[in-house]
């Protein structure tokens, strides 16, 4: 099993939005170098209430309220990670970052090492990523595949508070550029944190067998892993036993671990909230198709939003999404 | 007047020279296939780009955008690792990595050369923050285009400075093109130093960016007054003698535009006014100007010596 043991023996259930508060609160006690900046987290508490009461506890030269400027915000936060500071950057959503995508791909990924390794950028870049909130087509993107595509940058997306917690931690203490992103439907999901060691971190690039099964691998992150575990429950009571591999990371990918489970299961559906086309499905079912064929007992299956914009109205967006439902016909397609 | 002794004032004379022959020397390695890339000369700009750096302390910082051979020289950085980096090979500044668009050196408080138009503006901010969070007494010198003035990191940018203090010269080098461009082609504001007003910053000085001294004086005091108090717009008016890059056919201007301009050539210009004023006699100059040419050659002889990167360091440099 991939999970490293929690070495604590002490553990809080909180939500991810509480996990998240705490390392955040946690690293800015730790680090006198840490600080955040983005729209809205300061005086307002931040959009998504992860950073309230943030300002009046550090006050403003730790808690930068920025303007409205995704460009300087993340090319900002990217020059003060090379001059030796350690940013958290926050894009209030995902869609936001296109306009951030120069200075996160073209200069946090890049400055280490167009310059000979002269400069890093330890910096993390905080966003919420997501549909189903009836926000219609510009503010419903689920595309952190896109950021994922290029090397000197990391991508997180967790999807469990105790893994919100410890990943936060492990991308502030980082040296290199970290997407960090979070679900806008998950802020409200309960697990056990650990709740005695301000040190607990989680390696770079691992994932995380949630469930073990012998019959299926379902591989997702972030939000899908709930869709992959309502399905491998509702599956269970007909005796098909679905492995759940939470990536963690999208770049780098674990592709050792989904091989291993593949190996076993020789099957496998790949959920996410992005478009199937050139997305984490295609990516892993190449990979495992390149390094596990010999295993292979049926075409790997992907599960994702459909092949259209998100709409407003609710219940077509709704249908547009992956759920527990299309996840266990696809199971039953390979089976 | 800059307030500079005579080995100063030779010393940025040399610097404008070894500029100048740096350049020449890039364009014939150009068009032996040795450089490759886009190339981005300096020449004609000498004295705003001396002027400017040798305005700063060596606790300042500074970033530029591609054409920027220029300031890594007048900073002291050794020529061999610039011209090994036009070379591509593993001794360049940047490992061979970065191409002449992107040199770089951390000790000399250089942060590079930058190819997206724009793009070191808010890295500038951020280095600049540092000074403001961690209560440090240096600025940084951000020296971009003309032509980078119309872009949104322009204007997040030079905001986010006004609204937070920052330390930053904003030092727009106003060769009045961007590529093809004239500048009235590209901005509703011509007088770029109005854009200031924009941002509630500080509206410096458009100085003569041909003069080496005026450009000195006027950077110097844009520094003072961005460490005490936050940033400041200000340009030098200049002009480049040569294409924007290399294959430029140069089809928005005239030669008799050009020739203009060459006629007021800052090295000759400072190179007069040094014999005329500072006593400077026309065989030390003729003697710096040989320095430079065998300095040059040595730098190209160090580069295409020194050994190609190797498979091995495609990979390396990627994650810290
Ligand atoms: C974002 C972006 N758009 C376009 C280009 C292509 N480009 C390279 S240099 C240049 C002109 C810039 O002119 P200016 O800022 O005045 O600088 P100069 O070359 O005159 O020094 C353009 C359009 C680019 N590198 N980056
Ligand atoms: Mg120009």
């Amino acid at each position: 099993m991939a999970t490293p043991a929690i070495t604590t023996t002490a553990t809080k259930r909180m939500t991810i939005r509480e996990a998240l508060s705490q390392a955040l609160r946690e690293e800015l006690n730790r680090d006198d170098r840490v600080f955040l900046m983005g729209e809205e987290i300061g005086v307002w508490g931040g959009t998504y209430a992860v950073t309230r009461g943030f300002f009046d506890e550090f006050g403003e030269r730790r808690v930068r309220d920025t303007p409205i400027a995704e460009m300087v915000i993340a090319g900002a936060a990217a020059g003060a990670a090379m001059a030796g500071l350690r940013p958290i950057a926050e894009i209030m959503t995902i869609n936001f970052a296109f306009l951030a995508l120069d200075a996160i791909v073209n200069h946090a990924a890049k400055v280490h090492y167009m310059f000979g390794g002269q400069f890093s950028c330890p910096l993390v870049v905080r966003t919420t990523t997501g549909g189903g909130r009836q926000l219609g087509a510009t503010h419903s993107h689920s595309p952190e595949i896109i950021f994922a595509h290029f090397p000197g940058l990391y991508v997180c997306c967790p999807a469990t508070a105790s893994d919100a917690y410890g990943l936060l931690k492990t991308a502030i203490r980082n040296d290199n550029p970290v997407l960090f992103v979070e679900h806008s439907t998950l802020y409200q999901k309960r697990d056990e944190v650990p709740a005695d060691d301000p040190d607990y971190t989680l390696p770079v690039g691992k994932s995380n067998i949630l469930r073990e099964g012998k019959h299926v691998t379902l591989v997702s992150f972030s939000k899908g892993v709930h869709i992959c575990l309502e399905a491998a429950e509702k599956l269970a009571q007909e005796g098909i036993e679905a492995e759940v591999v939470d990536l963690r990371w999208l770049r780098p990918l674990d592709t050792d671990l989904l091989i291993e489970s593949f190996k076993k299961t020789n099957r496998m559906v790949v959920v996410e909230e992005g478009h199937a086309l050139f997305g984490v499905g295609a990516e892993v079912a190449a990979q495992v198709t390149e390094k596990a064929f010999d295993w292979m007992d049926a075409p790997i299956k992907r599960v994702t939003t459909i092949d259209a914009p998100l709409p407003y109205a609710r219940e077509i967006e709704q249908m547009a999404l992956p759920d527990a439902n299309k996840v266990i016909a696809a199971v039953k397609e390979i089976l | 007047m800059a307030d500079l002794s005579k080995d100063e004032l030779l010393d940025m004379y040399y610097d404008m020279v070894l500029i100048r022959r740096f350049e020449e020397k890039s364009e014939e390695l150009y068009q032996q296939g040795k450089i490759g890339g886009f190339l981005h000369l300096y020449i004609g700009q000498e004295a705003t780009g001396v002027g400017a750096i040798r305005a700063l302390r060596p606790e300042d910082h500074f970033f530029t955008a591609y054409r920027d051979h220029g300031v890594a020289i007048a900073r002291g950085i050794d020529i061999k690792g610039l011209m090994a980096e036009m070379l591509g090979k593993s001794t360049g500044v940047s490992k061979g990595k970065g191409g002449s668009m992107h040199l770089a050196s951390r000790e000399h408080n250089f942060w590079g050369g930058y190819a997206i138009v724009g793009g070191h503006l808010p890295l500038a901010a951020g280095v600049a923050l540092r000074a403001r969070y961690n209560n440090e007494d240096f600025g940084v010198l951000c020296m971009m285009g003309d032509g980078a003035t119309n872009i949104g990191y322009f204007h997040e940018s030079l905001n986010l400075s006004a609204v937070w203090d920052l330390p930053v010269v904003w030092l727009v080098e106003n060769n009045q093109y961007g590529m093809g461009t004239a500048v009235e082609r590209a901005s509703g504001v011509t007088e770029i130093v109005k854009k200031a007003a924009a941002y509630g910053m500080k509206e410096g000085p458009r100085a003569d960016g041909m003069d080496v001294l005026a450009t000195y004086d006027a950077v110097k005091e844009a520094m003072e007054y961005a460490r005490r108090t936050g940033p400041v717009l200000m340009e030098a008016l200049t002009y480049r003698f040569v294409g924007h890059s290399m294959g430029d056919p140069e089809r928005y201007r005239t030669k008799d535009e050009v020739r203009e301009y060459q006629e007021g050539d800052p090295i000759g210009k400072f190179g007069a006014s040094l014999t005329a004023k500072r006593k400077a006699k026309k065989d030390e100059l003729v003697a710096l100007d040989k320095k430079a040419a065998e300095e040059v050659e040595a730098a190209v002889r160090f580069a295409e010596e020194s050994p190609e990167p190797t498979y091995e360091d495609l990979f390396r440099d990627i994650y810290v």
